[in-house]
């Protein structure tokens, strides 16, 4: 039983680009916690690009390339399943093997493409998968305190539960497993309408208009329904609600601050670890929990 | 044995390529054959008579027809050679147009193939034994399962005929979704009105037995003689004694202790119940799952109450046999369920209408019942949530039919023509509403369909919007429903009170176990299945069970109403005869020879082998033998092949008859 534990709890780990850089606090936070609930990471060496956004919107094969070249890593590592924090690294990664499966030619290509061959399929999961096979009920075990202040909004964006007859995963338009998983945290949940609405993804770039316009949206109907926290699970998701909150500024005068964060932190927290650890305070909007003041009045 | 052999030019589709003269005039030289001609039209009258002719002029006993398939003109022959005096099993048809004139080119080797055929034909006719007819008596008792509009006409069409009717139900009343409907397209008749009245006739019509609250567990036996096993679940009222005064249900403490089904969950009921004021019978049942008394033995209130000692606690679920002659299946159907909780495992929800979560996102039966008259707002048009009236209704069209994502490929059917009914409900109701139709394509075929969808949009000003809604959600008690207007290529926001989903028919819960307990083939979805689209469209499959209504594909009223008294004609014809006359080609067991293996059970796909017990002089069973049921054996031969010991024949082609076949060759 033991061994079992064990061969389960570690799982493969691809990072992703934005966990190097722009969404530090998010691997920072995610191999701490890991850590504390008794899980280990066994990253992929020599990782690259998933063939994410610039790859899959110019070239079909070199975006199936990038993520099958990534896939058979951890095959020849050893591993089963492989987990990628980012929405969109387990998207590209998820539906290259997919798309492997069903086509082929394109196989062949990839193939050719990579000069090596596609032996074994790994079961690519995504966050809320990682937390769900670790356990629900480890966090509790593992809780340092609960956050009951919190009313988190959880923020599923576009990528981590779609298209449904590839990710397989949670209902494609009403998912509800990150609440299951926040809620571990003592946080209370917030039943609202934008979960997986779009953010405005890379827009943010070339027409940061439309993502200051959709993700404002995003953070108001998460407020008009009680949310005091966003929390998300994607490091595009989370520069958009995060960062693009000083342009809203500028677009909605009078806008008022809402703090994102991300899935990680929130279990950190809660796990007791402090804002400075968990790489909170290098976030735009800044953030800090003050558990309750104990009442006392009842006593 | 004189053998007479007649071979069929069949116009010049035979004699194009095969020398039919020169195949007269080789076979007439073979031992037995006594005589051989060809002619051009064997099959016609001049061609018959020719037949007739030689067999009583050359005192024939048996004739090999080299014509067509047996498929074509086999009966055809048969009848020719019994109006001449010969058993209709001694006559062989030795194909040679679609086995040999169709197929070949070259005229000498087809010649010569047809002149082999027609040998191995000789052959086995030598060996042929005289048959006859099998005679099985027929039980001139109709089963009806399903009391919904297609059960009570099929039940009424059968039991006006003549014929007793057994009408199985599994609801505690007859009626079906008929009843649930407010008004019916296109003539917006009220649809109570119209069907009460036959439904009540059903429940006093003498040759009718009305089984409500039952199912039926199994079906055995075959055409003309079913044995059909029928659980009639407790109602805990002892019906001979309820008066259906509706005391008990009054004062049944419980109140609203469980959701009314009937008004699809929008109201509740107490745990003593009738569905409806107008169900028939009006005899309330007992829900054990919310009854006080079953829950700790105490209250008994509806028993205090009762006068005629009807509660009877104690009742227990019973089984009924009867013995039946036809089967009428008439099902029906049921919504797809979309809400993500009670969604079914087979299809995917559709978690971005929030159906099952928002109290005003709601089905189109949940609509019927909010427009009817004696429905939970008697007949006002309300919204669930807080009973106010909606000023703006979104309906939307094809939620999970023609959607292969969501599992449901077909068109539901109805939908376009109840969605234009509820929107001009809607209108005449409320003047000063709005009304908007999400649509993929409007299909109103049929008798004053597409005029009554014309009228909706003309007269009563119901917004049609080509295109599909992405998502719904609720904004300050308002439902913003976000879609696309692919005519105007523009997206679309409507803020709207009350949304209707019309979603897609499927068969009832249980549909596939129903048809393999009655033994008749069923689609995917679970339908069931006819025995030929366009010209059996009533038959199923297996001989003496018949389909009415929606059990068989999404249909609407009418249709499902002709459906039922087709199947009711289809029914009294087979029952019109004392006698079915089945064709010999059956197998039979030597019973010596049988030792007991029952590989054949296994495999008879027709479930017409028994297991018989073989004893001896004193009555004691030493061995157990396979017996072949004739009523059920279709002839197919399997059990044949199959059988180890070579102790089964199939009359008219046993092995003698098939290796002097082949020796031929």
């Amino acid at each position: 039983m033991t061994s079992m534990e064990e061969v389960i709890m570690k799982y493969g780990y691809y990072p992703g680009c934005s966990q190097t850089g722009s969404a530090k606090e998010y691997d920072i936070s995610l191999r701490k916690v890991i850590e504390k609930l008794g899980a280990s990471f066994d990253e992929i060496n020599d990782w690259s690009c998933c063939g994410a956004t610039s790859a899959h919107v110019t070239n079909h094969k070199l975006s199936s390339a990038l993520a099958m070249r990534n896939i058979m890593l951890a095959g020849q590592q050893g591993l089963e399943n492989m987990v990628a924090p980012c929405a969109a690294c387990y998207n590209r990664l998820v539906t290259s093997q997919y798309e492997i499966s069903k086509h082929p030619e394109l196989r062949e290509e990839t193939e050719e493409l990579l000069s090596a061959k596609f032996q074994k399929e790994i079961n690519v999961i995504n966050i809320l998968e990682l937390f769900l096979k670790i356990g629900i009920n480890k966090i509790i075990e593992n809780r340092k305190r609960e956050l009951s202040e919190l009313k988190v909004a959880c923020y599923y964006g576009c990528l981590l539960v779609r298209p449904a007859a590839i990710t397989k995963f949670d209902d494609a338009e009403q998912p509800v497993s990150m609440e299951k998983i926040v809620e571990s945290t003592g946080a209370k949940t917030v039943d609202w309408n934008y979960k997986v609405e779009c953010c405005g993804a890379a827009h943010s770039i070339a027409r940061r208009d439309i993502v200051v316009d959709l993700s404002k949206k995003i953070l108001e109907d998460a407020r008009s329904h009680g949310a005091n926290v966003i929390a998300v699970a994607c490091p595009m998701c989370h520069t958009n609600l995060d960062m693009r909150q000083r342009a809203m500024k500028r677009t909605y005068p009078g806008h008022e601050e809402l703090p994102v964060l991300y899935l990680t932190e929130l279990i950190g927290l809660a796990l007791g670890m402090n804002e400075h650890e968990l790489g909170i305070d290098l976030h735009y909007i800044n953030y800090k929990y003050t558990d309750p003041v104990p009442d006392n009045t009842v006593a | 044995m004189k053998i007479g052999v007649f071979i069929c030019h069949c116009g010049e589709n035979i004699s194009r390529t095969v020398d039919c003269p020169r195949v007269a005039r080789v076979c007439e030289s073979y031992p037995g054959v006594e005589y051989a001609i060809d002619y051009k039209y064997m099959c016609s009258d001049p061609g018959q008579n020719m037949i007739r002719d030689a067999i009583r002029e050359k005192g024939l006993d048996a004739i090999v027809v080299g014509s067509c398939s047996p498929h074509m003109h086999e009966r055809t022959f048969r009848n020719a050679a019994v109006s001449a005096g010969i058993n209709p099993f001694l006559v062989e048809i030795a194909n040679l147009r679609e086995h040999c004139s169709w197929v070949h080119d070259d005229v000498e080797a087809a010649t010569q193939k047809a002149i082999e055929l027609v040998r191995m034909a000789i052959e086995k006719v030598k060996r042929d034994k005289p048959l006859s007819k099998i005679n099985v008596p027929v039980t001139k008792r109709v089963l009806v399962i399903g009391g919904g509009i297609a059960g009570i006409q099929a039940a009424l069409d059968t039991a006006n005929a003549g014929y007793e009717v057994v009408l199985v139900e599994k609801e505690p009343s007859i009626g079906g979704h008929m009843s649930q409907l407010s008004e019916t397209f296109p003539t917006l008749d009220c649809s109570q009105c119209i069907l009460t009245p036959r439904m009540v006739e059903v429940y006093q019509h003498p040759k009718i037995k009305l089984l409500t609250y039952s199912e039926v567990v199994k079906i055995e036996g075959f055409i003309g003689n079913f044995k059909a096993t029928i659980k009639k679940k407790a109602r805990h009222i002892n019906e001979e004694l309820c008066s259906g005064c509706g005391l008990c249900i009054t004062k049944c403490p419980t109140k609203k202790k469980a959701y009314n089904s009937f008004e699809e969950d929008l109201a509740f009921r107490p745990a003593v119940y009738i569905p409806f004021p107008q169900a028939v019978p009006n005899i309330p049942v007992i829900d054990e799952s919310v009854c006080m008394y079953y829950k700790n033995g105490k209250c008994g209130m509806c028993v205090k109450v009762c006068d005629r000692g009807a509660i009877d606690f104690d009742q227990k679920d019973t089984m009924l046999v009867a013995d039946i002659g036809a089967i009428i299946v008439a099902t029906g159907f049921k919504l797809y369920n979309i809400d993500k909780k009670a969604a079914d495992s087979k299809y995917k929800g559709y978690g971005e209408y929030g159906y099952g979560k928002y109290r005003d996102v709601i089905d189109g039966l949940q609509f019927e019942r909010i427009a009817s008259a004696s429905g939970p707002t008697a007949g006002e048009i309300k919204r669930p949530s807080d009973g106010k009236v909606p000023k703006k209704i979104v309906f939307i069209q094809c939620v999970g039919s023609r959607d292969d994502s969501k599992g449901i490929s077909y068109c539901s059917k109805i939908c376009c023509m109840y969605t234009a009914k509820h929107a001009m409900l809607y209108k005449h109701k409320v003047h000063d509403g709005e009304a908007y139709i999400f649509y993929m394509d409007i299909r109103a075929g049929g008798k004053m369909y597409e005029e009554f969808v014309r009228r909706a949009i003309e007269e009563d000003d119901v917004k049609y919007i080509r295109g599909r809604v992405s998502r719904i959600y609720e904004e300050n008690g308002k439902y913003i429903v976000k879609g696309e207007d692919t005519i105007a290529g523009m997206p679309v926001e409507i803020d709207a009170d009350l949304v209707v989903l019309a979603t897609a028919m499927i068969p009832q819960e249980n549909s596939a176990a129903l048809a393999r307990t009655i033994g008749i083939p069923y689609d995917k979805y679970g339908f069931f299945n006819e025995a030929h689209p366009k010209l059996r469209p009533v038959e199923s499959t297996t001989a003496g069970v018949f389909l009415a209504g929606a059990c068989q594909s999404p249909r609407d009223i009418p249709e499902s109403v002709a459906m039922a008294s087709a199947a009711a004609c289809k029914a009294t014809i087979l029952l019109s005869s004392d006698t079915l006359e089945r064709e010999p080609v059956v197998a039979k067991v030597n019973e010596d020879l049988c030792a007991g293996c029952f590989y054949c059970k296994k495999v008879c796909p027709f479930g017409a082998i028994e297991v018989k017990d073989v004893k001896d002089m004193n009555g004691i069973v030493y061995k157990e033998v396979a017996y072949i049921n004739q009523g059920v054996c279709q002839g197919c031969g399997t059990c044949t092949a199959t059988c180890l010991s070579k102790s089964i024949e199939l009359a008219g082609f046993n092995n003698e008859e098939i290796f002097a076949e082949i020796a031929a060759l």
